[in-house]
């Protein structure tokens, strides 16, 4: 008989901390199923951020290097260029990478590392209870901007996607969502690209995901995903954002 | 006088308040007083606890390890918490949502149905204020008139029309103590 | 005096920052002391000041130094892996001599460690967490009342010496609810700020800068430093005594410790143990004379800390050897209790030590 909804063997039976209707869950599945699928599991070194992912090596089976705030594409790239052959991915959530680990992602893109950066973008800090994120949208209220986003005093949100996908040393960058099943199969074909660009040696990889935070955003899980099709994706368009690189 | 006592329950069932609210009282009426939540991701649909410390004199350390008195809003705080309390404490437990009683032959034991009184006077939030009731009845430790001041300086203007409600659960949770303490202070419930 | 009000530490400390004075905050949320910034971002603009949210606390303890060599009032907080990014720019105010306040609500460590009270960071803070030869001065409150107070010190003692000043809390002292009388803005005699990089009218240009590439100016620049710490380790020596004039064993600790030593102190009085505390509560300067003599009459010495084993070092240093110190602990976010305590004082004077 045919699994249609098994466990994939990447992943843990641990049940995840996650809140309810939060996407994290499903994001690992997607990558678990795809590290299945390739059959890279025993040469995969899964890497977890700071942030409400920081447990991720209690639930996937592959081995597992927690990095501290930000570092993650650097732990990846100390990895990669030890273990050249293995297959090394980051997890990394909107705070983790595009705030404090600003430096870290544009320089592993830059260097055309060829890693995998699963990037969770929730806009807003999730582990800590709900501050700004470098991700959270213009007039969005959270703890720390409590009379919504100000972009004169606070900045604007970064588009990661967009920013990386000037740098030369990157082959695959792609933002995709889980709020419908179609969502889910275009990010499923996405997160396997991605792994199958860093495997072929092409160089750096990043899928974008836009994910839910409901606890944080003071939502339902069904509005939360309604809020991701009507606002999120409004700043942030989902799609390849891939350049050709350049020739030297 | 120097009470510790330890308000236990789920994230979401108002534990922290019915803790900040004797704290509150205790500080009106010119006693010393902390208030120690625990916190963290653990409380996210888990269990929250506070520590309160209500005294005649200087508050010594705020973290309470030997509790003269434990509320109890469900099943794991009361697992958790009732082997600390004192020999010769109070355990009051949340008997809507706990099957057993504690097994301690050492303390008073007072079972109160907070969530089906709360659901009686329609609305299952104030179980917390119930609970809080018999607390204020049994030990005395503020008033329930303080309390009731209290509560207008920590709820926000616009929430002030919650207050009469949250009196008539305090109400009747004094009242289930009342007759507890009339039976003798056998292991009873006053509205079963 | 103000009215009572109850009040978390965390926002003790915000509070009092803005009745220091303080107009210009930044910082990076971490647990657990997040509502610091949280109260930061409502309040400053209702003051007129400036709340700003860092990329990282490299980036946050940076634009403090920024705001200090402007002349302004400023300060960060973080927890302790937030303070570690920090030391960077703590060793360039350090060298530097720019005053600003830095708040730790100490966490379990290392590394990641966990999000519980602990008092881990002690050597961080004290023994110079940064490169170089400097000092901070150190402010270790025990309740919500001396959080709100001695931040608000901290700001005057950093203008008066022109020194980073941090207040080593944790988690507990950050988190917990006591009844606070509002603090106020002392009379302090502050030197004006004539060395600020404000623009240069009407006076020779200022350079605010940690680089001297001869070493015989360097020397002369750490001699000058040495000088300052030597003033500030005669004049702001701060501690408090519990019953120690005739205790036989003496309880050390600071902070949360302290309280939870001096509910042992009860404890053990009632049951007939002569023993007494003595709280540090600047932990640099360190009050090793203070110490030393409150420890001439008793027999023993317990150091009572969340941590393996850091003050009681300091501790030894200023008993010299004339008496047995002991060491009792838990760590990773764990916190004795009265009782464990209790227990240590039970066994140590049992064993005559
Ligand atoms: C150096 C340092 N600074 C701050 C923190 C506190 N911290 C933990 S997670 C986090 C941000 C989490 O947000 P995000 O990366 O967006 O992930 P999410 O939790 O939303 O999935 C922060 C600031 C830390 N652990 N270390
Ligand atoms: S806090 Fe937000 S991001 Fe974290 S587990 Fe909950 S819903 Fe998910």
């Amino acid at each position: 008989m045919k699994k249609v909804f098994g466990r994939p063997e990447a992943l843990t039976d641990v049940p995840t901390h996650y809140c309810p209707g939060c996407t994290h869950g499903i994001i690992h599945r997607l990558i678990a199923e795809v590290i299945d699928e390739l059959g890279v599991c025993e040469k995969t070194i899964g890497i977890s951020p700071v942030g409400c992912a920081v447990l991720a090596y209690d639930y996937f089976n592959c081995d597992f290097v927690e990095a501290s705030h930000g570092r993650a594409p650097a732990v990846a790239t100390g990895i990669k260029r030890t273990l050249p052959d293995s297959v090394v991915f980051c997890y990394q959530g909107d705070g983790d990478l595009a705030s404090i680990g600003a430096a870290e992602i544009v320089h592993a893109a830059t260097r055309g590392e060829k890693i995998t950066v699963i990037f969770v973008n929730n806009a807003i800090y999730g582990m800590t209870g709900g501050q700004m994120a470098p991700t959270t949208l213009p007039g969005q209220r959270t703890t720390t901007s409590p009379r919504g986003r100000d972009v004169e005093s606070a900045g604007h949100p970064i588009r990661v996607a967009e920013l990386l996908s000037s740098l030369s040393g990157v082959a695959y960058i792609s933002r995709v969502s889980a709020t419908s099943p179609a969502n889910v199969t275009k990010a499923k074909r996405a997160v396997r690209k991605a792994f199958e660009t860093q495997i072929e040696g092409k160089g750096f990889s990043l899928v974008e995901f836009l994910s839910t935070c409901p606890i944080n955003w003071g939502m339902s899980p069904l509005e939360a995903m309604k809020w991701i099709d009507d606002k999120m994706s409004l700043y942030y368009p989902l799609g390849d954002y891939t350049r050709v690189p350049e020739v030297g | 006088m120097q009470e510790q006592v330890i308000f236990a329950g789920f994230g979401g069932q108002g534990v922290m308040l019915i803790g900040q609210l004797v704290t509150y009282a205790g500080m009106i009426e010119g006693a010393n007083v902390s208030w120690m939540p625990s916190y963290g991701p653990e409380m996210r649909g888990g269990t929250a606890n506070c520590q309160v410390v209500v005294s005649s004199t200087e508050v010594s350390s705020p973290l309470v390890t030997e509790p003269t008195s434990l509320i109890a809003l469900n099943k794991p705080s009361l697992d958790k918490f009732a082997p600390w309390v004192k020999s010769g404490g109070l355990i009051i437990y949340n008997s809507s949502l706990i099957e057993s009683p504690p097994e301690r032959t050492d303390v008073r034991i007072l079972a109160v149905p907070a969530n089906k009184v709360a659901n009686e006077l329609g609305d299952l939030r104030i179980a917390n204020m119930v609970a809080l009731g018999a607390y204020l009845a049994t030990t005395r430790v503020v008033g329930c008139d303080t309390v009731l001041d209290a509560m207008k300086r920590v709820l926000p203007e616009r929430r002030h029309n919650l207050i009469p409600l949250n009196r008539q659960a305090l109400a009747r949770g004094i009242e289930i103590a009342s007759v507890w303490h009339s039976r003798d202070q056998g292991e009873v419930s006053g509205a079963e | 005096m103000g009215e009572k009000v109850l009040m978390k530490g965390n926002e003790a400390i915000a509070e009092a920052a803005i009745l220091a004075g303080c107009r210009h905050f930044f910082g990076y949320p971490i647990t657990p002391q997040n509502e610091i910034p949280e109260y930061m971002s409502r309040r400053m603009p209702e003051v007129g000041g400036v709340f700003l949210q860092a990329e990282s606390e490299v980036a946050g303890s940076n634009m403090v130094y920024g705001a200090a060599c402007a002349g302004a009032r400023v300060m960060t907080t973080s927890s302790s892996p937030g303070i570690s990014l920090m030391q960077e720019a703590i060793s360039y105010m350090a060298g530097a001599e720019l005053p600003c306040v830095l708040v730790n609500i100490v966490r379990g460590g290392p590394g990641l460690g966990g999000i519980q009270g602990s008092q881990a960071d002690y050597f961080q803070a004290t023994k110079g967490g940064g490169h170089g030869d400097y000092r901070l001065i150190v402010l270790a409150p025990a309740s919500v009342q001396e959080l709100m107070d001695l931040t608000i010190t901290a700001f005057d003692l950093a203008d008066m010496y022109r020194i980073p000043v941090m207040i080593l809390g944790d988690a507990i002292l950050g988190q917990m609810m006591e009844p606070v009388i509002p603090g106020r803005r002392g009379k302090a005699d502050l030197p004006p700020k004539t060395w600020a990089t404000v623009g240069a009218k009407m006076r020779p240009k200022n350079v605010i800068t940690s680089l001297s590439l001869d070493p015989a100016k360097l020397e002369q620049h750490n001699f000058d430093l040495g000088k300052k710490y030597n003033k500030i380790a005669d004049e702001q020596v701060r501690y408090k005594t519990y019953m120690t004039d005739d205790a036989e064993t003496l309880l050390v600790a600071y902070g949360t410790c302290a309280r939870i030593s001096q509910a042992a102190v009860d404890m053990a009085r009632e049951r007939g143990l002569r023993v007494g505390l003595f709280r540090p509560v600047s932990l640099w300067p360190f009050p090793y004379e203070a110490l030393q003599l409150a420890a001439e009459e008793s027999l023993r010495v317990l150091t009572v800390e969340m941590s393996l084993g850091q003050m009681v070092e300091d501790v030894r240093l200023a008993i010299l050897g004339s008496k047995p110190v002991r060491f009792y602990g838990r760590t990773g976010g764990m916190t004795p209790t009265p009782r464990e305590v209790l227990e240590e004082i039970e066994r140590i004077v049992e064993e005559g030590i």
